[in-house]
């Protein structure tokens, strides 16, 4: 069996990627994918954890994960195709209409 | 494997179910209901509210505590917080009445999102287990972001949606490794176990990254510095009366599951995350306030302030023990009633196509709206804290928690914001009162409704600084009801 620690480490590395493509890149979709895939970082160790504990409150988890980062990219796509309407820009540096 | 159901305690879901009936039927009601009767809907929404609201004060130690195996728990601190959501709630449906006429927004899914964030914040403050947090969490968000974008003329809304959703949900990501972290350390995600575990254990370095990452996640959630910059340009965007309801309610859904989650569960460890708590805490006081002082905007100065209050509210929270919590919900009251009421100035204020939301905008306002001039000016003072109002009440109380807990320091630097704060929170009521006026000849906006919300938030800005002890004892109550 593979140590748990193998997962965990998978995990954290999987999700620094996310962190840093959502502080890196500018394109807002790729953003959003970067914060999907920060979650799905964290799925991972939520199913490490429950196989490591014998439990099953990690694998519930992650479909409660899964569910909400369904709503979260329904209302975020529709966002981001509103904002796209109004400017036709998906960069993240050109939606400056408010500054001090 | 046996699965066994868990014993189901329909009793302390009740104030959660209401709701979000009373969001379905809005929801429903709105395909068939003709177009000028809209408003009704905002109608069905407050008495839903309302009845929520006496729910909650009926079931005020009347209930079991636990309930559906251990995650769901409503407590008196459940209770009080649902109780500060109704009022929220219903002082910003109260302000939406005539606001959305005005802002030429829909009446229908507008309630309906109200009513399901004000759910996911009772689900919030009762949840006695991470996961649902989290899902109270996002339940709240996720309508939060769609009525922070439903100002669809206008691009700034656009932006304030779009800003306030990425944000958010890389937020939420942050949040949720700190649970599954936590989960890794202890062996479970409900906060009985959890608190079990670090009472005996002691903490791990896994436990330690856990609770950092929380704290993240709830630092963008109440706005806390350096977690702070989504929140000038998406409380500048968003409709105003959404703007009132994101300061106040979500912060205070984020403060009740934060509180929860370290006051009590994370008590037994405070050593390790109250001095990051203090660092946050300081830099959030004095960033919002010292931002705040350039601002020109009435509306993004308030965004600023609203970053200063979370400052406040997070001494309290370092502070800790049973006076610091009291002190937390009494101010996260204060806190909402003087937002709310400064936030309905500002609808009235607006007219259509034009928001009035700059400083010279207010010129002349204090002669010209006698008793508007005089509810800003209440409201104003309150957030400077000036005595007898509640916002001097619940400051005196937070610094005292924090002398009395060994933390002068903060507590001097708290003060020493309060007195920078003054500058910008005076110079509104200077504007209003020694300039003379231009720019607004009539107040069109200005309707029954939102003239009792902005009637009950100035009354209860006075009243609860001048008789501070029931209030404050019934916060103290409901903190120790968390045991």
């Amino acid at each position: 069996m593979v140590p748990i620690s193998y997962h965990l480490i998978l995990s954290g590395i999987l999700f620094t990627i996310g962190v840093t493509g959502v502080l890196l890149r500018r394109n807002i979709i790729i953003i959003f994918m970067a914060i999907e895939l920060m979650l799905n970082a964290v799925n991972l160790s939520f199913v490490a954890l429950a196989r490591h504990f014998g439990n099953m409150d990690g694998q519930i988890i992650v479909f409660f994960v899964m569910s909400v980062a369904a709503a979260e990219v329904a209302v975020g796509l529709a966002i981001i195709l509103l904002v796209f309407r109004g400017r036709e820009t998906v960069n993240a540096d050109e939606l400056n209409l408010m500054r001090w | 494997m046996d699965i066994t159901l868990p014993a189901v305690n329909w009793l302390s879901v009740l104030p959660t179910l209401l709701l979000s009936a009373t969001g379905m039927l809005a929801l429903f009601w709105d395909i068939w209901i003709k177009d000028d009767e809209r408003s009704l809907l905002g109608w069905l929404s407050l008495t839903g509210i309302v009845v929520t609201a006496l729910c909650s004060w009926l079931l005020w130690g009347h209930n079991d505590v636990e309930s559906f195996s251990g995650m769901f728990a409503l407590d008196a601190y459940a209770l009080f917080f649902n109780l500060v959501f109704c009022l929220v709630a219903g002082l910003t449906v109260l302000m939406s009445l005539s606001y959305l006429e005005t802002a030429e927004i829909r009446h229908g899914e507008y309630y309906a999102l109200i009513l399901f964030a004000t759910v996911g914040m009772t689900v919030m403050a009762a949840a006695t287990d991470l996961i649902l947090i989290f899902l109270g969490l996002e339940t709240m968000s996720i309508a939060v972001y769609v009525l922070a974008g439903i100002w669809r003329q206008h691009l700034t809304s656009h932006e304030a949606a779009l800003k306030y959703f990425l944000l958010g949900a890389f937020a939420s990501g942050f949040l949720l490794y700190g649970i599954a972290l936590i989960y890794g350390a202890t062996g479970s995600v409900q906060l009985g176990p959890i608190a079990e575990h670090v009472g005996t254990q002691g903490s791990s370095p896994l436990l330690l990254i856990g609770m950092g990452l929380l704290i993240v996640g709830f630092g963008f959630k109440v706005a806390a510095v350096p977690f702070h910059v989504w929140t000038p340009d998406v409380y500048q965007g968003s409709p105003t009366t959404v703007t009132a309801f994101m300061a106040v309610g979500v912060k205070a859904a984020a403060f009740a599951a934060f509180a929860r989650i370290f006051l009590h569960t994370l008590g037994a460890v405070h050593a390790d995350w109250q001095g990051i708590l203090w660092v946050v805490a300081a830099l959030t006081m004095t960033v919002g306030n010292i931002t705040a002082l350039v601002q020109h905007n009435i509306k993004r100065m308030l965004a600023y302030s609203s970053i200063a209050h979370a400052g406040y509210l997070l001494v309290a929270m370092v502070a800790g023990k049973d006076l610091g919590g009291a002190a937390l919900l009494y101010y996260l009251v204060a806190y909402g009633l003087m937002n709310l009421g400064a936030f309905g100035v500002m609808v009235a204020v607006g007219r259509r196509g034009e928001p009035h939301e700059e400083l010279d905008d207010y010129a002349g306002l204090g002669f010209r709206y006698p008793a508007l001039g005089m509810a800003m000016t209440v409201f104003m003072l309150s957030l400077t804290g000036v005595p007898p109002l509640v916002g001097f009440t619940g400051k005196f109380y937070i610094f005292s928690a924090a002398v009395q807990a060994g933390y002068i320091w903060l507590a001097v630097i708290g003060v020493l914001n309060s007195v920078v704060s003054a500058y910008y929170y005076i110079r509104v009521v200077v504007n209003m009162y020694m300039r003379e006026g231009e720019a607004i000849v009539e107040l069109p906006s200005l309707r029954s409704a939102l003239g009792v919300a902005i009637l009950i938030a100035a009354i209860g800005t006075v009243l609860m600084g001048v008789f501070p002890s029931a209030s404050m004892s019934l916060a103290g109550a409901s903190f120790l009801s968390l045991g």
